[in-house]
């Protein structure tokens, strides 16, 4: 109950994040690439850790990335990510290290960097986008592309017998010794998008604790080279990526349950 | 009912559509008829009942963060954290 007293001031409850900056972003109207930098941005801001991190850029629709986040930054060769990320974690260790990566940069050319970082047990975190085609080259065929879906190189749908099945990258990632936390999450609704926000969250935390590699593999949309709307890209995602990438922990390292206990 | 407002960074908008799909009281449409500087259909908040609560489902979604929440709070549960 509102007394007379009790005066109702207006009050901002949701502003853009620091460390975003102000650059408005060239991606494509309704990409879901803008939700997972904000998300990032706002982890980042929530822990006060932004003078002290450091993003490493792949190459990919996210390659200018280090103009929308306000943090130091570096752009990988395509798929070299998590190497970079490890020489600058190894030489300062004081910062905060994270790849953003795309599927076509971490899932195909970037494969071998990302499957020894987590071998290594680098204590860096990778936000990993998946969003099963080539975006910015005009979507073709990635090795995250579903089964029987369209596009630009597999006109006809993916052909499994030709092309081979689909990678689930969080699934082997969780299976090495070095990862602590290995998780998928999808950015299709604001349920999953506020449930992606806590993994990132967790994610870094592993990381200010130094407890290994962390993935967070987030289901994106592309609505451009999918060729269908912003709304109906993300049902797309919640009807056909979701039952074939299944959100769920894959990997959750004992730390990383006695951090999230606040033990 | 909480009561509040929203604005949106018109400029940002890429006119996407999805904060419209998620409005709970449907008052976020897209200005039809009109575009912004870079071309895209802007959208706007139409709310002649003071109906925004200020629940932010709109900013969660926006690929493009266009959308600053206000939400009117009693002045003595300022101080708690309130996002």
């Amino acid at each position: 109950m509102v007394t007379l007293q009790d005066e109702l001031v207006r009050t901002v409850v949701y502003e853009h994040p620091k460390a975003l900056t102000e650059v408005p972003t060239h991606y494509c109207p309704g990409c879901t690439h803008g939700i997972a930098h904000r998300l990032v941005a706002e982890v980042i801001d929530e822990l006060d850790i932004r003078e002290h991190t450091v993003v490493v850029v792949p190459v990919g629709c996210a390659v200018f990335a280090y103009d929308y986040f306000n943090l130091d930054g570096v752009e990988a060769p395509h798929g070299r990510a998590p190497a970079m990320a490890t020489g600058i974690k190894r030489s300062l260790r004081d910062r905060i290290v994270f790849t953003y990566q795309g599927d076509g940069d971490l899932a195909a050319i970037g494969t071998a960097e990302i499957i020894h970082a987590a071998a290594r047990g680098e204590n860096i975190t990778t936000v990993f986008i998946n969003n099963a085609i080539y975006g910015m080259t005009g979507g073709q065929m990635a090795p995250t592309t579903l089964p029987g879906q369209q596009t630009t190189s597999s006109p006809r749908g993916r052909d499994i017998r030709l092309a081979g099945n689909p990678l689930r990258i969080t699934e082997l990632l969780a299976q090495i010794d070095g990862t602590c936390y290995a998780v998928r999450r999808s950015l299709h609704s604001v349920r999953e998008i506020r449930r992606a926000k806590k993994a990132l969250m967790t994610a870094f935390r592993t990381q200010v604790n130094g407890l290994g590699f962390s993935i967070v593999e987030l289901l994106s949309s592309c609505p451009t080279n999918w060729g269908i709307t912003p709304p109906d890209s993300l049902k797309w995602i919640e009807d056909n990526m979701v039952p074939f990438y299944p959100l769920n922990d894959f990997k959750v390292s004992d730390s990383v349950l006695t951090m999230e206990s606040g033990a | 009912m909480a009561t509040g407002t929203i604005v949106i960074n018109e400029i940002r908008c890429k006119g996407c559509t999805l904060c419209t799909t998620v409005c709970p009281q449907d008052i976020i449409h897209m200005d039809t008829g009109r575009v912004n500087e870079k071309g895209y259909t802007p959208a706007i908040l139409v709310d002649p009942d003071q109906r925004c609560t200020g629940c932010a489902i709109c900013a969660v979604i926006c690929p493009d963060v266009c959308i600053t929440v206000y939400r009117d709070i009693p002045a003595s549960k300022l101080h708690r954290n309130v996002a």
